[in-house]
């Protein structure tokens, strides 16, 4: 489990990367997204996976038994999730918004902002 | 001890910005909300910094979770003092918002989101969580986000567009330093943090993650191979809003850096030497950036750059004079590249360009402003005794007690750019005879201006020149807080007692 999330995350952040590295708008959307996951995933893997313990203290016992899953990686990943969803679908907006004003999906061409008054 | 008003200068953000969002439609209810809960924001934070200076680091545990397990805030000087500094910024633009912003732009919201961000920069200040300091640069990036896109004019969206794909990506990075350093340790309270990391065996991991950390602060403060972002977005939002994100939101990229590699990751000689590098780099390519440019914001914004160089700078030198150097720079360069945007704010409603070029005769037509202009540009030229002499002083001081010759020299060829760009910058706009430029008519120039939002531009500027002059005139007094905050940041100790307990 641990090896195949280890390649899933190492493929997510190779290709967000990519994708931020190519000249199309969306394509560097995508590429943030991918990354994203590519983190929280990570949180996930580091926060050392257990299998079928959950965190639940009983009603009979006072304390957590001696094997049971951290709930700390997923309030973390959660957290991250909402925030990323939040962001992405500003930068998603925003490109909208941007192809409509400059007319344009290429980052190359747009160079408003290195022009000379 | 748990005090839960250290996070009262957050909620009191808060507070103002939820109420500015009732009177939605009300523009002059909202300029005043902004203004008078800007003030009192103020004072908060000044009786906040007092009580930390009397008794000690502050400390409160969210929910009453013992600290390492909950969420801490923590009030040290440091942290009080830019805390403050955040204030007196945003009182200052949130007054030159009242003469300079458009009414479409506060239809869209552009008071509540500012108080937002002005909330998000405190928490980050204050919190003494790792994760914590995540999402409230989370907070920051979102409210810059809206800030420098409304209005959606074609180069502020170029601009965003650069913006906020370099700070998705830095966040990312960020995030994926703090899974690592939870990997590690299993912890994320950053007093916790720091007495775990030291006993962390695998070091190369250690290494791998601070240079994480190093990478995604860098972006968002700018440093040498990572600012390509700031000059390419910085110049296209009005001046109200470039000024509180060239005075606040590099320099709190610069703020978790001292933090995290003072408290966290004890930077070896192979850390200490990148950061040299790193800055050393970033004066040279902002200063000789800034010469290039003809656009005074551009200008500016280059000029940012080359002035994070001297802050990373005191990092890189890592002794507790140089420290205390970065520290006072940090000061004298939040209040002076606040008060440079919106200088340049100023001289837009005279004129109707940014170009040097076509600028000029404003000393003429101008004398008193421009004396109080001069104020800043001078101050961070480091022309004794305004501010920014006493940082470098004191940076130049820490490289001189370890020889380390090659950052003396940059940091004075550092300062001999920015004398020439500012020396030229004058000439230009202010003693080069005036021309006669083509009125546009969609600005609304100066004089047109009811006779309140003339004042509220100029007392902004005034008000912070008069705060840089204090600076300079009672250095006294900030270099003894800063060579006390500097200690601190030293010797973690009695700021791991305060979190952790005894």
């Amino acid at each position: 489990m641990e090896i195949l999330l280890v390649i899933i995350i190492g493929l997510l952040y190779a290709a967000g990367i990519y994708m931020m590295l190519r000249r199309s708008l969306v394509k560097l959307i995508i590429g943030l997204i991918l990354l994203g996951n590519g983190a929280n995933l990570l949180i996930f893997l580091l926060g050392k996976i257990v299998k079928g313990e959950p965190p639940i203290i009983g009603s009979t016992e006072k304390m957590l038994g001696e094997l049971y899953a951290d709930p700390v990686p997923q309030a973390l990943i959660l957290t991250a999730i909402v925030i990323s969803f939040g962001l992405q679908a500003f930068a998603i907006i925003l490109i909208k918004r941007a192809y409509k004003v400059v007319k344009t999906d290429d980052l190359d061409e747009m160079n408003a902002t290195d022009e000379d008054l | 001890m748990s005090n839960p008003y250290i996070v009262l200068p957050v909620l009191f953000q808060l507070f103002v910005a939820v109420i500015l969002m009732f009177a939605w439609n009300r523009k002059n209810l909202q300029k005043l909300i902004s203004v008078v809960g800007s003030l009192i924001a103020l004072l908060i934070s000044l009786a906040l910094l007092i009580k930390v200076n009397q008794e000690g680091i502050q400390t409160m545990q969210a929910g009453g979770w013992i600290a390492p397990f909950g969420i801490t805030f923590v009030a040290d000087t440091l942290s009080a003092l830019l805390v403050v500094l955040t204030a007196t910024s945003g009182l200052a633009v949130s007054v030159f918002s009242v003469g300079s912003v458009r009414n479409a732009r506060i239809k869209f919201g552009y008071f509540p989101i500012f108080h937002l961000l002005i909330m998000g920069l405190s928490g980050a200040f204050l919190t003494g969580d790792i994760f914590n300091l995540y999402v409230w640069f989370e907070i920051i990036i979102i409210s810059s986000f809206v800030l420098i896109t409304i209005g959606g004019e074609k180069a502020q969206l170029e601009g965003a567009i650069k913006y906020v794909a370099m700070n998705l990506l830095a966040s990312v990075v960020f995030l994926t330093a703090i899974a690592i350093l939870y990997g590690l340790t299993g912890s994320l309270n950053m007093a916790d943090l720091s007495l775990q990391v030291a006993n962390v065996s695998n070091r190369g991991l250690v290494n791998v993650t601070a240079i994480l950390f190093l990478v995604g602060f860098g972006i968002k403060s700018a440093v040498f191979p990572l600012y390509f972002w700031l000059p390419a977005s910085y110049h296209t939002p009005p001046p109200a809003i470039s000024a509180i994100f060239g005075g606040l939101l590099t320099k709190v990229g610069v703020y978790a850096m001292l933090r995290v590699f003072t408290l966290i990751f004890i930077p070896d000689d192979f850390l200490t030497t990148v950061i040299t590098v790193m800055a050393l780099l970033t004066i040279l390519s902002g200063g000789f950036g800034a010469l290039m440019q003809n656009n005074i914001r551009k200008v500016f914004s280059y000029l940012i750059i080359c002035h994070i160089g001297f802050m990373l700078a005191g990092l890189g030198i890592y002794s507790t004079v140089a420290i205390a150097g970065a520290v006072f720079y940090l000061v004298h360069d939040i209040v002076v590249k606040t008060n440079l945007f919106l200088v340049s704010g100023v001289i837009f409603k005279f004129r109707g360009t940014y170009s040097m070029r076509l600028l000029g005769g404003f000393y003429k037509e101008q004398p008193l402003m421009s004396l109080f202009m001069a104020i800043p540009l001078f101050s961070l030229i480091g022309i004794p005794p305004l501010s920014g002499f006493w940082g470098k002083l004191l940076l130049i001081e820490g490289a001189m007690d370890q020889s380390n010759i090659l950052m003396i020299v940059f940091i004075l060829l550092g300062s001999f750019l920015t004398l020439f760009i500012i020396a030229k910058l004058w000439a230009e706009v202010f003693w080069k005879d005036a021309q006669e430029l083509p009125k546009k008519k969609y600005i609304r120039y100066f004089d047109e201006l009811k006779p309140l939002k003339k004042q509220a531009m100029l007392a902004s500027v005034v008000f912070l020149s008069l705060i840089s002059l204090g600076i300079g005139f009672g250095a006294e007094w900030v270099m003894q807080l800063a060579l006390r905050i500097a200690e601190n940041l030293m010797d973690p100790s009695p700021y791991i007692q305060a979190v952790l307990g005894s």
